[in-house]
């Protein structure tokens, strides 16, 4: 049973609300009207509320659980469509006040920051000292700290240094009952308690606010150089990608880009010193077949991002997982669907069997019906296919799929943690 | 224990799988911290899932706390036994399922022992990265449980790191599978909060691993310092200088004087002895080994040697590697801790540690992670002499304070268990350890799962979280508050 289903405090209407309440603790003009804007995953909110800090934040949280008030965080608001629509949603709690760095120790390659910071803001004051969250999330320039943690965006530098889960090493959470908690802390080894921080990064908010983290990070490499091949087929570039994943390469990016109206590519980035890039780019040479290095371009790890730019309501975006050694035959079964629904398809997939596919069809029943068939395909080979946006009209379709066996643990999880359901009640796997 | 439940016990794992002879049961009765010793009722070694999920039936029917058991090689008494409890051994369930080379995956049941993974994967080139210096003898499973590190952890990270996927047992006997062989399995991240738990979730009876390709190109140095400052600053102008090796290792003088003892690794009798590891393709690392060589040369290093083979290489490491058990040949009796610190607060750390250790006329020998910042302080005692055990211990609970006033954690790879968890209130305020608990409660409401260890005190499962309010069995007298 889901939490938002049993908790009769969901139920009730939130009509009656009073923000004046809500307008004293954070003042007046932090509380204001939602406007179209600022629906999440389709559902209009009431009000936006911008809280100053996290006792703030806290503070709000708290009121919304006593009063019953069903609440989206939000940082950038790059990612609000993410997530099946909300059951309830009166209002969004933004975080966009909370974006300070609280303390940078670039001598032990910890950040602690506070949730509502932007990546890209961050990453320009880490730069000074040569560092970086090793990360390349989406739209970073609006992206913020806790969106990219909550939605466990990562992209082509996570097969070289981890997903957010691995970078970050600790968070505060403001949980419903006003609760702030810390968990992990600033160090990069440390194995007291429960990893809280990795309970919360991917939790799409559903578990509490994320208020700050802390992560550890990487230096910046000093030289990088990207070389792109072009490949035959789905096998070909999936044999490229094996074969690099099966040497002693230290790539930093490894994908594949596939297209309905472009040749194939398989793109390799390394980094390091001169000599060190030099050798390994003359080892990927004799992996590659002879002839088909179409050269060097550093925009290519824009291509994911990329996948959103057509736009508009025929445009649906999927992220897919596969093992490495089905990227092929996910591919295949990508354009095998698109070419029976009469879609156009785009596919960037990383070498670590994450792939992001872009359907577009002006008949949202091709899309559903592509979607049903690419889900079950990748499911039975063990994989998932989570859809970050589709069309406004189509068939309502689960956006995340089965957590198998453990969902009764899932819901077990987020009954504790937000018995009353007011957290993105509805929009999380399994209807939490 | 009641005869019946024995007897159904006998009937999941057979006579051959039930221990409860009392000299039998004394090996079972604490882990590789030995000041705690607890005898269990009865030790049963499954050999599956399904008889796994049989005892925890009978557990959870019964209200019978249970301990898993790996190899027992623990130091902070995770898999010490508790009081009216059973330990589950999972030393019979030690198959290698699985290994998909094209993917990086091998799947493994618990009492796999880590090496072995290893063993298993390196003709075809490949390595499990974490090394905690027992791997030729403890178990994946204990690993999961404890988020086992290691040397190489500053670079490849931790247990945690590279399990993929787990099938566990849950507290009431259910089976449930956690994350999967693909990445980004839909869901919250469960094996992200139960691998670290300290066997406090449930049962783990299968892993999946990420293995990680051998690098083309290992280059181990030694470096020499006069002081363990020194050899500090060498660290610190190597993370300056932005690279990330492999490993970083420090020694003191003490610690170099008991692996000599023991392994006779040839090391130079100085005051603080680095060990740095890089690893990548040649080319990468030659360049970068040589950096490594200004920067220790700069801050003093009176001598510098670069392994010129595997088998120097491996000689460099077995004294590093030896030197928990060989500071038994100079000390009767020693406590290890496992604290953290950011790295920059190793100097004022470490004469922190000088200060209190000659106050209290007890020695530390000083073994690091140093590239992370996670300390062994091994606190050297003699029994025998009345008052120095207190001593030893009153000591090492002050180095642990003084690596959480630096910022730092109690502990880094070997858990908080029985050992720390008085430490936990110190370095977690109510509310946050009260949070960590709400996982406990979603998980095992009857604290069954290696119960009284991790946290000060067991939370009441169905407390309204945050608020105060009394729970009915403390209402009744029959539990209370400390």
């Amino acid at each position: 049973m889901a939490p938002s289903q049993s908790s009769p405090a969901a139920g009730a209407a939130a009509a009656d609300v009073a923000w004046d309440e809500l307008r004293g603790i954070i003042g007046a003009e932090h509380v204001r009207e939602a406007g179209a804007s600022d629906a999440v995953a389709g559902v209009q909110p009431r009000m936006v509320a911008e809280p100053a800090d996290e006792k703030q934040l806290a503070a709000v949280l708290r009121w919304a659980n006593d009063a019953g008030v069903a609440l989206a965080p939000r940082g950038g608001g790059t990612k609000t469509g993410w997530g099946n629509p909300p059951a309830r949603v009166d209002l969004v709690l933004a975080t966009s006040r909370l974006n300070r760095i609280i303390e940078y120790a670039w001598a032990d390659l910890t950040v602690v920051v506070e949730a509502g910071t932007a990546i890209h803001t961050l990453q320009q004051a880490l730069a000074k000292h040569g560092q970086h969250v090793a990360t390349d999330p989406l739209w970073p320039e609006r992206a913020t700290v806790g969106g990219i943690l909550s939605t466990n965006d990562s992209g082509a530098l996570r097969l070289r240094f981890g997903a957010l889960r691995d970078l970050v090493i600790g968070v505060t959470l403001a949980l419903p009952d006003g609760t702030l908690a810390k968990s992990g802390g600033k160090v990069v080894k440390n194995v007291a308690g429960y990893d809280l921080p990795k309970l919360a990064t991917g939790a799409l908010g559903t578990l509490g606010v994320i208020t700050q983290a802390s992560f550890r990070l990487h230096p910046l490499a000093s030289e990088a150089r990207t070389l792109t091949f072009r490949a035959a087929s789905f096998v070909d570039a999936n044999r490229l990608i094996l074969a690099a994943q099966d040497s002693p390469l230290a790539h930093t990016g490894l994908q594949a880009r596939f297209a309905h109206d472009a040749p194939a590519a398989v793109d390799i980035r390394f980094e390091g010193t001169t000599a060190g890039i030099e050798a390994q780019c003359g080892t990927v040479r004799k992996m590659a077949t002879a002839g088909t290095e179409i050269g060097e371009f550093s925009d290519v790890w824009a291509a994911r991002e990329a996948l959103w730019s057509p736009g508009g309501d025929a445009v649906t975006l999927a992220k897919f997982s596969v093992l490495p050694s089905k990227i092929s035959a996910a591919c295949e079964a990508i354009r095998r669907a698109a070419e029976q629904g009469d879609m156009q398809w785009r596919i960037v997939v990383q070498g670590t069997g994450l792939g992001w596919v872009c359907l577009e069809s002006p008949r949202p029943a091709a899309i559903h019906a592509g979607l049903v068939a690419l889900r079950a395909e990748f499911e039975r080979e063990a994989g998932s296919l989570f859809v970050a946006q589709h069309p406004a009209r189509m068939t309502p379709f689960d956006a995340w799929g089965s957590a198998g066996d453990a969902l009764p643990v899932m819901l077990r999880v987020k009954q504790q943690f937000d018995p009353r359901g007011i957290l993105n009640p509805g929009r999380f796997v399994g209807g939490i | 224990m009641d005869a019946r439940i024995l007897q159904e016990f006998r009937a999941i794992v057979d006579q051959r799988g039930l221990i409860t002879s009392p000299e039998q049961l004394h090996t079972y009765e604490c882990d590789g911290l030995t000041n705690f010793r607890v005898l269990p009722q009865a030790v049963l070694l499954p050999d599956s899932a399904a008889q796994v999920q049989g005892i925890v039936r009978v557990c959870h029917r019964e209200r019978i706390p249970f301990v898993a058991r790996g190899s027992g090689t623990g130091l902070s008494g995770g898999a010490l036994p508790v009081e009216k409890g059973i330990v589950i051994s999972l030393a019979r369930m030690n198959r290698i399922l699985e290994v998909d080379l094209p993917n990086a995956r091998v799947v493994v049941e618990p009492g796999v022992i880590n090496l072995d993974v290893t063993g298993r994967v390196s003709p075809h080139g490949f390595f499990y990265a974490p090394d905690p210096s027992s791997q030729s003898v403890c178990s994946i499973g204990g690993n999961v449980a404890e988020n086992s590190g290691g040397a190489h952890c500053l670079k490849y990270g931790f247990t945690t790191t590279h399990v993929l996927g787990l099938e566990v047992v849950m507290p009431d006997g259910s089976l449930v599978h956690l994350g999967g062989r693909t990445l980004d399995a839909p869901g919250y991240d469960l094996p992200g909060v139960f691998v670290g738990s300290e066997g406090t979730l449930g049962v783990t009876t299968k892993v999946i691993l990420r293995i990680v390709k051998r690098p083309e190109c290992i280059q181990t140095l030694l470096a020499a310092f006069g002081t363990t400052g020194e050899a500090g600053a060498a660290v610190s102008g190597i993370i300056a200088a932005g690279m990330v090796p492999a490993a970083i290792e420090m020694m003191d003088n003490l610690a170099i004087q008991a692996a000599e003892a023991a392994v006779h690794a040839n090391y130079p009798n100085c005051g603080g002895l680095l060990l740095v590891e890089l690893d990548g393709p040649t080319a990468e690392v030659a360049a970068l080994m040589e950096k490594v060589n200004e920067i220790c040369n700069g801050c003093g290093a009176t001598e510098v040697r670069l392994a010129q083979s595997d088998a120097e290489r491996a000689v460099f490491w077995k004294g590093r590697k030896a030197a928990f058990a060989a500071v038994g040949r100079i000390s009767p009796n020693y406590l290890v801790q496992d604290g953290v610190i950011p790295r920059t607060s190793l100097p004022s750390v470490l004469t922190e540690i000088e200060r209190l250790s000659a106050e209290a006329g007890i020695k530390v020998a000083n073994v690091f992670h140093a590239g992370d910042g996670n300390l062994h302080p091994l606190v050297l005692y003699d029994r025998r002499i009345e008052g120095q055990e207190h001593a030893a211990e009153a000591l090492a609970i002050r180095i642990l304070e003084l690596c959480i006033e630096a910022g730092g954690s109690i502990t880094g790879e070997h858990g908080v268990g029985e050992e720390k968890k008085m430490m936990m209130g110190k370095m977690y305020s109510e509310p946050d350890l009260e949070t960590m608990q709400l996982v406990r409660c979603a998980f095992d409401p009857l604290q069954l799962s290696n119960p009284s260890k991790v946290f000060p005190r067991p939370r009441l499962c169905g407390e309204k979280p945050g608020r105060y309010e009394p729970h009915p069995l403390e209402v009744a007298g029959l539990a209370e508050r400390f």
